[in-house]
């Protein structure tokens, strides 16, 4: 198996490894990688063995942290100095942002090296990958599937040994969902837990950061560089710090895991269900309680999820107008003439169909019949979950209803891949904590992701519950031999 | 065409710009006059990732608004976006207030006119919410092209909104005043109107007694009192002249023209934009803790409405001395302290007296030479040194204008020493005026035939001469009594 950021930490914890040869090895492994996959979008040798070297002397000194030297590629929405930030959009192609964002000041407060920047669905919109203007990332698995988005670089770099962690980004399941497509392990944290201050907003009441990594234990190793309060962002929780590995030696005796019904239901392919019962199995032969919960409103989550994300989303990216920074359109006549033709020109098709979609359920006279309606059903499938824990400790299901899909698949029908997200929104739209980690291949010999949801602040649990099923299984171990 | 057919109907919204060291939601500075977006960061440049955080100054300011008109503070509050594109607003949305704004209610006490026809009247606030500023578009100077300065961008407002209570130019102007000085004296925005800190929008329309309430037009941006006032005037005139005309009114929004004197039309009603507002996702509500209420209101100093009413219940003075006098937190302090070297004796008329003082000849003279109060060469403590004699006859109101001249100068430490110094004690010695009044007489026989023909006119001059030949130092009422004994009157 490849590397893990547990093992690599170990190795240059015992000075087996300098952080500038794992650097350089990894960028030969991504030189000779990276163009059958487009996992990566921007790499910058000087600046990642900078960072190496700094790891290095700071070790040498004494100093630094368990992850002081591993490498680790960021996903390309957060602002980082000395790199682009292009939220893989046309609109942001001569954008580099002048300030870190708080995921990134804490990677490099941890010591964390980056070796490049990862391809994503363009502003976060999308689940396939397929809709970035720097071309579409292919899952390592199968060349022909697509790798999941909007983090589907992060998850084909990790999978394809490119990387042995990256950071993510979840708005409706953009960590899990590629997690799964492309059999890795990422965690969304529960909203609040790690700092939006200098990741692209897409919809700001969904986003979350998280890692993405091969195992369990590698995310919450990451997650406790990442997770913090941050007083730049009003939405970031003021909370003690907390170790997420402090739970991961316990066994799972007792631990009682609900299983929704709805999440097992029309749509879901045989493939996907077979490896999802087998994991359930694993985890009540060790010790685990299986019981059957209700969350009867998670059929609206989809609905509910592209009528506010979109809202958000047609906000957050009004300030992409070509005035300060960013893509204007090389010709116009006049004001409203530059700014039609500077986003016409500088979003893709995805990008434009959700501004649409939000600018009009904010429109007067539709305002209270869909975005109103919408955070309704938000509250309410908040209540379901809220429901469900009162009787047990996660919730697991499948993370998608199908194994990855063909590139090209479903690009012309925008609604079916939405569908796709049916497992994986209402987490977002209740703020909740949820991980994908693989539990199996499907059709085709593609991953199958199990997805775990905890209550809020409750990462050291699924962590920990993660951590058993990956000590048990080693599904996590496989890598893909494209 | 009459007015006196019509019933007019005025609302205001005033934008006040909070007097926080920072602005809103970053922490860049608010200082007016730096260079060109030399005070925007990234939060005020809108880039990609960038977050709003609420500055608790100014909901600070906001509660301390809220409880100077007798408002409620809203325990929870909620931010919302309020969405359009415009070159000068960075993020293309407006952080503001919509459905759930920090003040709602209170009211404003007014006095309107001067005079006998002068009268009180409150106007009802519907609300008050916390917003941030756009930037500016810079016109000229760029060879066809516009300029954005960011430095504004952000800059946190209270926004101010009436019920239509105001029914004449002249109420709305001294609704604007007493707002403005309320604004000031709790010390939550500097007022400075032509750098735009305080300005108005003014909803107008007209109607028939007893009709429904006309269609408005919005005139926007007045940023002074005086265009506020012509600006409604001119509009009430043009609605009325439309509908007498058989035209309607088209809600819409206008700009004054301060050089033609004009209303002219910005956009229609169907060219108002939808600003799509939503709940700000980034911004949590805004929770205010009943404690915090109280520690604001502890805090809160005497409120104008207050003081006046303490002037005139303590002090005896008028409603439009008491107004006058809390006009400014300034010119209030002035007049406590200069009554607080007074001390209390000195008999009833000294806070009249003073009061007069302040308004009167120190007002002009410093309106004259363009001071603020804060800066007057003649303190407080002197001004009441200098009432003190006044009122207790040592000199006269003409002498003490010499000696307020000579204060005002710096001649002589306080107003008894240059008294003393120029001898301008008044002469009460009835031994030393009468024989001036025998000389007067004497020398003014034709003047003494009016008076005793009827004239009463002619009394006045002999006062005068009297006055004259003692040099202004004999006491005007005392030689009024020497002289009618004399004449037999």
């Amino acid at each position: 198996m490849s590397d893990t950021v547990k093992s690599l930490s170990q190795q240059l914890q015992a000075g087996r490894v300098s952080a500038v040869e794992l650097a350089q090895d990894y960028l030969a492994r991504i030189k000779g990688g990276n163009a059958a996959i487009n996992a990566y979008v921007e790499l910058n040798e000087a600046q990642t063995l900078e960072e190496a070297r700094a790891a290095d002397a700071l070790r040498a000194d004494g100093g630094g942290g368990p992850l002081t030297g591993v490498p680790i590629a960021h996903k390309d929405i957060f602002c980082q100095t000395g790199w682009h930030a292009r939220a893989g959009s046309k609109m942001l192609e001569s954008f580099a942002a002048p300030y870190d964002a708080t995921l990134i000041e804490r990677s490099r407060a941890a010591g964390l090296v980056t070796l490049g920047r990862t391809n994503m669905d363009e502003f976060a919109m999308g689940s396939s990958n397929e809709s970035s203007h720097y071309g579409p990332v292919r899952n390592p698995w199968q060349h022909a599937a697509v790798p999941g988005g909007s983090s589907g670089g992060s998850a084909a770099a990790v999978a394809a040994g490119l990387a042995p962690a990256a950071s993510g980004t979840d708005t409706g399941g953009s960590i899990r969902q590629p997690a799964a497509f492309c059999g890795i392990s990422g965690i969304k944290p529960t909203y609040g837990i790690v700092s939006r201050w200098g990741m692209i907003a897409y919809a700001s009441s969904l986003d979350q950061g998280g890692p993405m990594a091969r195992t369990a234990e590698d995310c919450a190793l990451l997650l406790n560089a990442f997770a913090g309060f941050d007083e730049r962002d009003a939405t970031s929780l003021q909370r003690a710090p907390e170790d997420y590995t402090r739970e991961l030696a316990q066994p799972l005796a007792g631990l009682k895991i609900g299983v929704p019904k709805e999440f097992f239901a029309e749509g879901m392919s045989d493939d996907v269900r077979a490896a999802v019962d087998a994991a359930l199995a694993t985890f009540r032969s060790l010790g685990a309680t299986l019981l059957d919960v209700s969350l009867p409103r998670a059929g609206m989550a989809v609905p509910a999820y592209y009528v506010i994300a979109p809202a958000e989303a047609s906000s957050n990216l009004s300030r992409f107008d070509g005035v300060r920074y960013g893509y204007r359109a090389p010709e116009y006549s006049g004001l409203d003439d530059m700014y039609a033709k500077s986003r016409a020109q500088g979003f893709g098709a995805e990008v434009q169909r959700r501004v649409l979609i939000g600018t009009y359920v904010l429109s007067h006279g539709y305002y209270d019949a869909y975005y109103l309606q919408a955070q309704k059903v938000r509250r309410l499938i908040a209540d379901d979950y809220a429901t469900a824990f009162a009787q047990c400790d996660l919730i697991m299901g499948p993370t998608t209803p199908t194994v990855a899909y063909g590139l090209g698949d479903k690009t012309d029908d925008p609604l079916s891949m939405y569908l796709g997200d049916i497992y994986t929104t209402s987490v977002n739209l209740a703020g909740l904590p949820g991980m994908s980690i693989p539990c199996g291949f499907g059709a085709g010999g593609l991953p199958v992701g199990l997805q775990i949801v905890g209550n809020y602040f409750n990462e050291a649990c699924m962590l920990r519950a993660a951590h058993r099923f990956q000590l048990e299984t080693d599904w996590h171990a496989r890598t893909p031999q494209e | 065409m009459s007015r006196s057919n019509w019933e007019v109907v005025i609302g205001l919204e005033t934008h006040a710009q909070l007097n926080t060291a920072s602005k809103i939601f970053s922490g860049s500075a608010t200082a007016f006059g730096a260079a060109p977006n030399a005070q925007a960061s990234a939060v005020d440049l809108a880039l990609p990732g960038v977050l709003p955080v609420m500055n608790r100054a100014a909901v600070e300011r906001a509660i301390r608004f809220g409880l100077a008109i007798g408002a409620d503070v809203a325990p929870r509050s909620v931010f919302a976006r309020k969405n359009y594109f415009y070159p000068d607003l960075p993020k293309g949305y407006q952080i503001s207030q919509y459905e759930l704004p920090v003040v709602l209610g209170g009211s404003l006490a007014i006095r309107v006119g001067e005079g006998a026809d002068a009268y009180g009247k409150t106007v009802r606030l519907t609300r008050a919410h916390l917003e941030e500023d756009a930037g500016k578009s810079l016109h000229e100077d760029f060879h066809g092209m516009s300029g954005i300065d960011l430095n504004r961008a952000g800059t946190p407002l209270l926004e101010i909104v009436t019920e239509p209570d105001m029914s004449s130019s002249a109420e709305a102007v001294a609704y604007a005043r007493a707002l403005h000085a309320l604004v000031r004296w709790i010390d939550i925005c500097d007022g400075n109107m032509q750098e735009g800190s305080f300005r108005c929008d003014a909803n107008v329309s007209v109607r028939r007694p007893g009709e429904p309430l006309g269609t408005r037009r919005e005139i926007k941006n007045l940023n002074s009192f005086r265009f506020l006032q012509q600006a409604i005037d001119f509009e009430i005139q043009w609605q009325i002249e439309q509908i007498e005309d058989g035209h309607k009114i088209q809600q819409a929004t206008v700009l004054f023209d301060p050089d033609s004197g004009e209303t002219r039309m910005m956009r229609s009603k169907e060219d108002a934009h939808d600003y799509r507002y939503f709940p700000d996702p980034d911004l949590p509500p805004l929770v205010i803790a009943d404690d915090w209420v109280a520690q604001v209101r502890a805090a809160l100093p005497e409120l104008p409405a207050a003081l006046a009413q303490r002037l005139q219940a303590e002090c005896g003075l008028s409603p439009y001395d008491a107004a006058g006098l809390t006009a400014s937190r300034e010119i209030a302090q002035y007049f406590l302290d200069a009554l607080a070297a007074a001390g209390t004796p000195a008999g009833a008329q000294l806070p009249k007296l003073l009061a007069n003082w302040v308004m009167g000849e120190l007002a002009a003279r410093l309106n004259r030479e363009e001071r603020d109060i804060t800066a007057s060469p003649v303190s407080a403590a002197r001004l009441a040194g200098l009432v003190a004699r006044i009122a207790d006859n040592t000199i006269s109101n003409s002498i003490a204008r010499k000696v307020f001249e000579a204060l005002w100068n710096g001649e002589g430490t306080d107003a008894d020493a240059i008294i003393e110094a120029q001898g301008l004690k008044q002469v009460t010695d009835v031994s030393a005026i009468e024989p001036i009044i025998d000389e007067v007489l004497a020398a003014n026989p034709k003047s003494v035939e009016e008076f005793r023909a009827g004239k009463e006119k002619a009394f006045n001059a002999l006062v005068g001469q009297v006055m004259k030949a003692s040099r202004g130092k004999a006491s005007p009422a005392q030689v009024n009594d020497l002289l009618r004994r004399k004449l037999g009157g």
